[in-house]
């Protein structure tokens, strides 16, 4: 088990014009699970790769535990990519398909009994090693392949995608297995996805990537509550965070008929407007006349509560990111207010981001 | 994707828009260059792995963590994986690059997405690609009575495989005898690569990724040798020493194909001798970067662009046959024979390899009763009655003729050889993952940091 360190390290293609992922700083702690995400060509997998030794650093370095490992070949690393390839052979036993590459390795017979046998234990697999994997079921195949790279006893696990071609209910179980497995085990784990729902019940830490820059890194509450730009408030939660442009006017920030407080030294050169971020959860509805008013155009209602599919009134917004995305509210389900009717909303207190709109940095803690 | 990432890969063309056929209610995506009608006769609405037999054709599928079936459409055979339709998609694409960059590689037919069965719910897209004719699954292979050394001529084949699309920059990322198919090539055997669902296109690959590929090949194929003994189908091969077998001879074409030389000014012949080298293993050179020193006294030369194919180009050329490298090697050579014999050195090479054709290989491989045709493929079936010539020369202390020599060989040979066209009755294995455990790992909770 080992730290990692991502010290400046850039990965510049051939003929790129700029880097695809651009002086990346990650400090991760001993048995952590960090989970980079981003959505496609931000330098994810990439980082991934430069950490397993499959693209080439060119600026900064790379660090596993206290070795500096940029220009050390995959195999010197001491590090397991898991799932790349999870074949089982049929004739094999189940102790046997976890153990074989270890014999590979040169390792002893009785040390490869001892970790088949360890891992089977955390595995839930004890009573099925001497079985083939025929007689399993499709989660237990899976954690026998998880077995493959647990009993080579890494430093560091790497995972890219390894959810992929799942179906979807075996994508929410495996999920879960791994993320406990990884606790049970307290090894280093880089996690790659696309999927910020996967990022969020799974890591420690998430890292946010976009086009090649780092743009947070924090835990997935932390996360959640105080994202630091525009970007990571619009990419983390589901549904996502409304995003509107607002005046900036005496004690704070324009919100319909009233005033979100923030004092003027907080906003800085932010100018005449700003972005406020809401999410659909921290949104009260008000009587009429008070607040934001919405004009109602969808109501779907799931039982406790309701999500409002809505647009703002004209004239009330300077400007809607994402301007086709609809205003979303999470109401009471019990008395959901009914399509076309418009409804009265404010923030609630110390639930409101607010963003530059130039530059997209968060503007208030 | 952004414009970094955009130069690292290659540009894979945009699909096309499906076509979407109306199917008893059933709306089916279907993308193909030329889709054929008769695809929506198949029973799209059931899973794969349900399919009647009566649809099916029974070839070895080896091992694969997917369903795939073969079924007999219009006349050929198709190989059908079922698998999610973004991967499905992306896998069509990517092999039919591979196919545009002269690659060996199956070819892709079409992706039928839209599925639904019959309550409505969904199923998973289907890859379907053409069966490669006289194609040998490894495990196929090992059903049948082999020479001891089979393995190594397999490692051998996919050796040269690899180094052809590492050479190209596709990036494998999951090379294996299950994802090859082979094809026989004059006594040795030819690769074809048969998946591509985790491969990339690159415009070059590092160290570090063709090193990764190697060792992927290396723990795969060791356990495919270790499920073929625990099966009892090993044939004394150490599946240790095989595996590592990849590596020396990828490590040794690889620098055969990319090493620099350098060399005195007086060794010019050096030049000349590093093409006909790999111009002996296959290869030609299409751009080679020769730098000499300012005072002129070194040059030191290095291969930038090579290419497969020597001897099948050669081939191809000179007699319209489009064969195998080895084979192409072997009839080559025969070519020659018959060259001298006729003695006719200062004629034109097309003319004669014109004359070769008509009297001696078409006649031959006509000569054998159709029954048998499915057996091998001509172009190895004219290898194998040059060596059974060589044997009947050999004891009868004598030439032979090759007309008497296919009498021969056809009567008391190939009956016993196995049909290879398209391979019946071998037991085939699949460990699809998709079914829902019913036992969970204990949830360890999240501590707070």
């Amino acid at each position: 088990m080992a730290t990692v360190k991502f010290d400046d390290a850039t990965r510049v293609y051939p003929g790129a014009t700029r880097p695809s992922v651009d002086k990346l700083n990650i400090d991760i702690a001993d048995g952590e699970f960090l989970v980079l995400v981003g959505p496609s060509g931000c330098g994810k997998s990439t980082s991934l790769r430069m950490l397993a030794g499959l693209e080439e650093v060119n600026g900064g370095k790379i660090w596993i535990g206290d070795r500096d490992v940029t220009n050390l070949s995959p195999k010197d690393r001491d590090v397991a990519m898991v799932f790349q390839n999870y074949a089982l052979y049929p004739h094999m036993t189940v102790a046997d398909n976890m153990g074989f590459a270890l014999k590979i390795a040169g390792v002893n017979k009785s040390e490869i009994d001892t970790r088949v046998k360890e891992a089977a234990k955390i595995l839930d697999l004890t009573q099925y090693l001497e079985r083939k994997p025929k007689a399993l079921s499709g989660g237990q195949r899976q954690r026998v392949a998880m077995g493959r790279a647990i009993v080579r006893s890494p430093q560091v696990f790497l995972m890219d995608e390894p959810l992929s071609n799942l179906d979807a209910k075996l994508r929410v179980q495996t999920r879960t297995q791994i993320a406990s497995l990884q606790r049970r085990l307290g090894v280093t784990t880089v996690y790659v996805t696309h999927d910020q729902t996967e990022a969020m019940t799974m890591g420690d830490r998430v890292a946010v990537l976009k086009d090649g820059l780092l743009q947070q890194c924090d835990s997935p509450r932390h996360m959640y509550d105080h994202p630091d730009n525009l970007f990571v408030a619009g990419f983390i939660g589901s549904p996502a965070m409304n995003l509107i442009g607002m005046p900036v006017v005496d004690g704070g920030v324009r919100f319909g008929s009233t005033t979100i407080p923030v004092p003027r030294g907080a906003l800085g050169n932010a100018g005449s407007e700003v972005i406020v971020g809401v999410r659909p959860e921290d949104v009260d509805v008000r009587p009429e006349g008070d607040g934001l008013p919405i004009t109602i155009e969808v109501v779907e209602e799931l039982g406790a509560d309701a999500y409002i599919y809505g647009t703002p009134q004209a004239g009330q917004v300077t400007k809607e990111e994402g301007i086709e995305k609809p205003f979303i509210a999470r109401v009471d389900g019990r008395r959901p207010p009914e399509k076309g009717a418009t409804m009265y909303i404010t923030p609630q207190s110390g639930r409101v981001h607010i963003f530059n709109g130039t530059t997209g940095e968060r503007l208030v803690d | 994707m952004s414009a970094a990432s955009a130069t690292a890969m290659r540009e894979v063309p945009v699909p096309a828009c499906p076509r979407v056929w109306e199917t008893g209610g059933v709306a089916l995506d279907i993308t193909a260059s030329r889709p054929d009608p008769a695809l929506l006769d198949l029973p799209w609405s059931m899973p794969l792995e349900d399919w009647p037999a009566d649809r099916l054709a029974a070839l070895p599928r080896g091992i694969s963590r997917h369903v795939v079936r073969f079924v007999k459409l219009s006349g050929r055979i198709l190989a059908i994986k079922e698998i999610k339709a973004e991967l499905a998609v992306r896998e069509y694409y990517m092999l039919r690059n591979l196919g545009r960059l002269g690659l060996p590689c199956v070819e892709p037919f079409a992706v039928v997405s839209g599925r639904v069965d019959a309550a409505g719910a969904p199923l998973d897209a289907c890859l379907v690609t053409r069966h490669l004719q006289f194609s040998l699954p490894y495990r196929a292979l090992y059903s049948q009575s082999l020479r001891p050394d089979t393995a190594a001529r397999l490692i051998d084949a996919l050796a040269v495989l690899l180094v052809r699309l590492h050479l190209a920059g596709f990036w494998w990322g999951d090379v294996s005898l299950s994802n090859t198919l082979f094809v026989r090539d004059a006594g040795a055997f030819a690769a074809y690569l048969v998946d591509a669902e985790t491969g990339e296109l690159r415009e070059r690959l590092s160290d570090g990724q063709r090193e990764h590929d190697l060792d992927i090949a290396r723990v795969n194929i060791a356990g495919e040798l270790f499920d073929l003994e625990a099966g009892g189908l090993l044939h004394g091969e150490d599946p240790i020493d095989t595996s590592e077998r990849i590596v020396h001879r990828y490590r040794e074409l690889w620098d055969e194909l990319t090493a620099a030389e350098t060399f005195g000014s007086g060794e010019r012949w050096r030049v000349e001798d590093r093409i006909r080298r790999l111009n002996d293993i296959g290869f030609d050179v299409d751009e080679l970067a020769t730098v000499t020193d300012l005072g002129g006294t070194s040059i030191f030369i290095q291969p930038k662009v090579v290419d497969a194919g020597h001897h099948s180009r050669r081939l191809l050329r000179l007699t319209g046959l489009d064969v195998e490298e080895g084979q192409a090697r072997r009839l080559l050579n025969d070519l020659d024979s018959f060259r001298a014999a006729t003695d006719r050195q200062g004629e034109d090479e097309e003319l004669v390899a014109h004359d070769w054709l008509a009297d001696i290989y078409e006649p031959i491989t006509r000569s054998v009763p159709p029954r048998m045709r499915g057996k091998l493929e001509p172009a190895e079936l004219f290898h194998e009655i040059l060596e059974h010539r060589w044997y009947m020369a050999e004891l009868a202390g004598q030439d032979i003729r090759i007309e008497d020599a296919t009498v021969d060989y056809v009567a008391n040979v190939l009956p016993s050889k196995p049909e290879e066209k398209s391979i019946l009755g071998v037991d085939t294995t699949e460990i699809p993952v998709h079914a829902v455990d019913t036992q969970e790992l204990p949830v360890v909770r999240r501590t707070a940091r």
